[in-house]
């Protein structure tokens, strides 16, 4: 098929994914938050509050959109786009699965494959800071003045310890392109441990992985990181002037950016879309086994619905009967080569999206010096040291 | 299409770097600054050159110019007010400015191989994996010795900054 009709085909499909994905994670993060904190979260708009984003949707749009007198306009618009926008190009280069064939056509379920697809990432990445800067900056207030600082301080401290950690997984793949690194990933210990790069010899990147959680953390602003918005100090940080669009542009990017470090934390460390134990042992079962068992759960709780949520009665069956086509079509032939990877890859994904929510609902906020004095004096030296011991046992080991 | 990129991220390039003079305000000149580093890292991107591309926008563009608006930033300074007699100022500078460019550009074009013709995707010795072999081969003794300059640049910072170590 047609190079370009076949982009744009995928272009549009990953776009309506992901945009869908952006507005359903704060979702899924207020009933997370909501259940480690023993309330029920959104309930009211749709079964089980599904149609709040819907909802929060219309409202930033129709919302008024206030701008305040003295901002330098020029750089107060464009804050807020160059960060949702760049927040959303490094997608671009992540890859779901493996080079699949369907219906004939071949294609990799990427949308642009770079040979240096993991520095992309990282150079968008580092240009991000500058919608965060610049917004703080031109909303002429103290506040959002002091977040903007901030994030670039922290953003620009936490990128070495970083970039470090990233470094070692790529000496043992001895390559940049994430396709081809999680190809090394490929194989078992035993027929049993996978050969992920957390558990992979000849040096298991525990470490490393650790060090990209906690920078990951700091570079997508979140707590116990999420110093530029301290709400205590800062009212809302370099967000405070921005009201309707300008204000869920910033929200939108800072949920794009927790998925792209999940995504990069999977390929680099979590063998991207290479399943927990061999097919042959029948990991390719793990999808429709769950979500049909989800399915009959929920038809089963359809039934005996608690009297007070009359809804549920209604709604259960719906949504069962919706995981139970999904568990059918994990056993279309066709579509399996396509689906098994995917779900692997947006299993690993979504666990460690969740991990970002639980440590929010979990963990208090640092002090701004404390958070500094960890980046320089602990997380960068361990990153070296971990860094150069894996350098010197690839070396000794080829 | 190879073309068309070129002369599209090449008059962005010059577009902002005349904006970088042009601009009164700091932070615009810096951003424009920023521009120019990320047009040029799409040129390096066409001429075959994927990996300085990449490190180009990172260290530029991600690092040493978020230092220097961070700095614009913290310092607070305002718009640029026009100096004394500045239209002679800019009167005699234009001149100057044109000619040195054409001086360049003339020479350029004398030392240049005029025989031989240029394309796009005639060079591929820009992935990591060449680069890396060269830099620590054939170029060794320089990349070592940029090194130990900028172990000296930092050495001597952290000197300049603290007044007692």
């Amino acid at each position: 098929m047609n190079f370009f009709v076949l982009s744009l085909i995928k272009t549009a499909l990953v776009a309506a994914v992901l945009l869908t994905t952006l507005a359903y994670l704060q979702w899924i993060e207020r009933k997370v938050l909501a259940h480690i904190q023993l309330r029920p979260g959104p309930y009211r708009v749709g079964p089980h509050g599904l149609l709040q984003p819907l909802a929060d949707v219309i409202k930033l749009v129709t919302k008024e959109g206030v701008i305040p007198a003295n901002v330098n306009l020029l750089f107060y618009l464009l804050a807020p786009i160059l960060a949702v926008a760049l927040a959303l190009t490094s997608v671009a280069v992540i890859p779901f699965g493996p080079q699949v064939e369907i219906f004939g056509i071949k294609t990799n379920m990427e949308l642009a494959g770079l040979d240096v697809s993991i520095l992309f990432v990282l150079a968008v990445s580092s240009l991000g800071v500058y919608g965060i800067a610049i917004g703080g900056w031109a909303s002429n207030s103290k506040y959002s003045l002091m977040g903007g600082l901030r994030s670039s301080a922290q953003m620009v401290s936490y990128e070495l310890p970083m970039a470090l950690a990233i470094a070692a997984p790529l000496l043992l793949a001895n390559s940049l392109s994430f396709r081809e690194i999680v190809d090394t990933q490929a194989g078992y210990w035993f027929g049993v441990i996978p050969k992920w790069n957390i558990f992979a010899g000849p040096f298991p990147q525990v470490l490393s992985f650790i060090i990209f959680l906690v920078a990951a953390f700091a570079e997508t602003n979140r707590i116990p990181f999420d110093l530029p918005e301290a709400e205590a100090e800062l009212v809302a940080g370099f967000h405070t002037e921005y009201s309707s669009m300008g204000f869920a542009s910033f929200f939108m990017a800072e949920y794009a950016n927790i998925l792209t470090v999940c995504c990069v934390a999977t390929l680099l460390f979590l063998g991207g879309w290479q399943p927990l134990w061999p097919s042959a042992a029948g990991s390719d079962f793990v999808a429709p086994v769950l979500f049909g068992s989800a399915g009959l759960m929920l038809l089963f709780h359809a039934v005996q619905a608690v009297r007070a949520r009359k809804w549920d009665r209604f709604s259960f069956p719906v949504i069962g009967v919706i995981f139970l086509g999904l568990a059918a079509i994990f056993l279309i032939p066709v579509l399996k080569p396509v689906l098994v990877p995917l779900f692997w890859f947006v299993a690993k994904v979504g666990i460690l999206v969740f991990v970002f929510i639980w440590v929010r609902g979990t963990l208090p906020r640092f002090r701004y010096d404390q958070l500094m004095r960890f980046a320089w004096t602990s997380l960068f030296p361990l990153a070296v040291v971990n860094l150069l011991v894996t350098g010197l046992i690839v070396a000794l080991a080829s | 299409m190879d073309a068309i990129l070129f002369l599209i991220f090449a008059a962005i390039a010059v577009g902002c770097a005349i904006n970088v003079v042009l601009q009164t305000h700091p932070i615009s000149s810096a951003l424009s600054l920023v521009g120019v580093m990320v047009a040029l890292a799409v040129l390096y991107l066409l001429l075959g050159g994927p990996f300085i591309a990449a490190v180009q926008v990172i260290v530029y563009a991600g690092a040493i110019m978020v230092l220097f608006t961070f700095t614009i930033m913290l310092l607070n300074t305002g718009a640029e007010s026009p100096q004394r007699r500045q239209a002679l100022r800019t009167a005699i500078a234009l001149p100057l400015i044109f000619s040195l460019a054409g001086l360049v550009s003339y020479l350029a074009a004398r030392q240049a191989d005029s025989t031989s013709v240029v394309s796009f995707g005639d060079f591929t010795g820009g992935d990591p994996h060449t680069f890396g072999y060269a830099l620590f081969t054939t170029y060794l003794l320089p990349f070592e010795v940029t090194s130990i300059l900028i172990l000296i640049a930092i050495v001597g910072a952290v000197v300049l900054a603290k007044k007692e170590i």
